[in-house]
């Protein structure tokens, strides 16, 4: 007999299967419940809720101030971010204009967290496919901006620096001269990064090609963030809704239209050089001013709905408050970018080996709490 | 395109719709329900429309209608619109799912079945995403009643 004969002859069945939730190329606290065939995927179904916290319920008891605390807690790796999301909404509804000098800290601080996370993506990526040098590579450049935010805001990952209307307090004055020395040892090591895992031969046979996601599908799906723009969708909030100091600076908006796990891969490396360069155009350029618009004790927006949107290092955060006039929100919802990217992946997982499920969920980046909320 | 524009066009999709821009950035059209699915679908296919992105799917207890808002992008076109629909039953919420039209509307549509009990007909599979199956009530609703005392204080 063939070999092909020999494959036919043999019985298979569909069996079902947990991934997580405790799995390690989960990265938290995600279940997957697999359909599969021998090896084969025939379907992916999310169960979530493990780290279900209910923020949105919470945001209904508290006030404004307190609500900003909540979202470091979703997305932990963009936790400035999301900080800054609520803060620009309560912002909008009380009609404050904060300082430019507030405005270019936050773009700062926004992009250095952006390469802390994309650093911590490149390491466990390399890790999820096998390759354990690169988490140590990422992890000694990634301590250095954790360093700089702890001297800034006394905390090194949920950073509360964002308040309704500038910041807690000024920056460090540290902070400059720490900021440019990073950056200039950061881009002695991209480089370093690239012909670490890059250009590496298993790693790009286990990328290119993989979990193909087309543009059609990305914008139906509501995937955002370098994830989208793997696929060729333009979805920068940055670039197309510009917040903060963004409209002041040149930066490029990464695209690739191969859509392949290897496409989001590049998307986020060159990313990291885009937020390099966003920040040498702004540190030594830091407007004075106040860095605290004069907000009262006790914030009640007006009547009405307001929506703001920001992009983290996943995609498309957005925050949408609905107020009666009270000091504690109607009603408050987190689009998160996490639990859209992930409606996609039963979809461009069909069909593909459970090997390559781990290397497309790395290329997606999960944050679990940031989906769970 | 201004938001008297896209009124315009919008106004003869459907009948008894009604808009609003108060103390909202977008424009709003709030929807019959028994028309939701074929407007939606008219937004996304209108050559003049092209509603291809819905960024963000809400659900909503108005007291005592419940509902959902969708906040809808054209990619191509880069305008925003929000389009509201109400159920005023409470005990048996029911709507039309959209995620033949927008795909993401699929996990939305379970977190809003979820925290707000709405249950949205050919879904392709209604279930509990966050909590547990056996879970009573359903927690976003204003008259949720927080035995365990979690969160409300």
């Amino acid at each position: 007999m063939t070999d092909q004969q020999t494959q036919n002859k043999i019985k298979t069945e569909e069996y079902f299967i947990n991934m997580g939730p405790q799995h390690p190329a989960a990265h938290g606290v995600l279940r997957l419940i697999l359909t599969i065939d021998g090896e084969i995927i025939k379907n992916v179904e999310p169960d979530l809720g493990y780290i279900h916290r209910s923020i949105e319920k919470m945001c209904e008891r508290d006030s404004y101030q307190q609500i900003v605390h909540l979202t470091d807690r979703m997305d932990y790796l963009s936790s400035h971010i999301n900080n800054e999301a609520v803060c620009l909404t309560v912002e909008k509804g009380l009609e404050i204009e904060v300082s430019d000098r507030v405005k270019v800290i936050r773009t700062i601080i926004d992009e250095l967290t952006r390469i802390a996370s994309h650093c911590l993506w490149w390491g466990v990526m390399g890790m999820d496919l096998g390759a354990l040098t690169t988490y140590f590579y990422a992890f000694r450049d990634r301590e250095m901006i954790n360093d700089i935010f702890e001297e800034t805001c006394g905390a090194r990952l949920t950073m509360n620096y964002n308040v309704p209307g500038g910041l807690m307090f000024d920056i460090h004055p540290n902070f400059v001269k720490r900021t440019k020395d990073f950056i200039t040892h950061f881009k002695t090591k991209i480089p370093e990064y690239d012909r670490l895992l890059t250009g590496n031969v298993i790693f790009q046979k286990r990328t290119k090609g993989v979990g193909i996601l087309t543009r059609e599908d990305a914008i139906s799906f509501g995937v955002s963030g370098p994830t989208a723009r793997g696929s060729g969708f333009s979805s920068d909030v940055r670039k197309h809704h510009p917040y903060s100091a963004y409209d002041l600076v040149n930066f490029k908006e990464i695209l690739f239209t191969e859509g392949d796990t290897f496409a989001r891969y590049q998307v986020r490396m060159m990313e990291l050089w885009e937020s390099v360069s966003i920040i040498e155009q702004l540190i030594d350029n830091i407007p004075e001013g106040e860095t605290k618009a004069a907000t009262k004790a006790v914030i009640k927006l007006p009547k009405g709905e307001f929506y703001q949107r920001v992009e983290t290092a996943r995609g498309e955060l957005g925050v949408y408050i609905n107020s009666t006039g009270n000091k504690n929100p109607y009603r408050v919802k987190f689009r998160s970018p996490g639990f859209s990217n992930l409606s996609v992946l039963n979809h461009i997982s069909k069909d593909v080996l459970i090997g390559d499920l781990v290397a497309t969920m790395a290329s997606f980046d999960f944050v679990i709490p940031d989906i769970d909320r | 395109m201004t938001n008297e524009d896209l009124q315009n066009i919008i106004i003869g999709l459907g009948t008894d719709l009604e808009f609003t821009t108060e103390g909202s950035e977008f424009l709003n059209v709030i929807v019959p329900k028994e028309q939701l699915h074929s407007i939606c679908s008219q937004l996304k296919s209108h050559p003049e429309l092209k509603f291809d992105y819905a960024f963000c799917i809400t659900g909503m207890d108005w007291v005592p209608a419940l509902g959902v808002i969708y906040h809808l992008n054209s990619t191509e076109l880069k305008h925003e619109i929000v389009v509201k629909v109400m159920v005023e039953d409470r005990e048996n919420p029911t709507l039309d799912s959209v995620h033949d039209i927008w795909q993401t509307a699929d996990f939305h549509e379970l977190e809003i079945f979820d925290f707000f009990g709405i249950k949205f007909n050919n879904h392709p599979k209604l279930r509990r995403i966050f909590l547990t199956p056996e879970w009573e009530g359903f927690p976003l609703r204003k008259d949720y009643v927080d035995e365990a005392n979690m969160i409300i204080k």
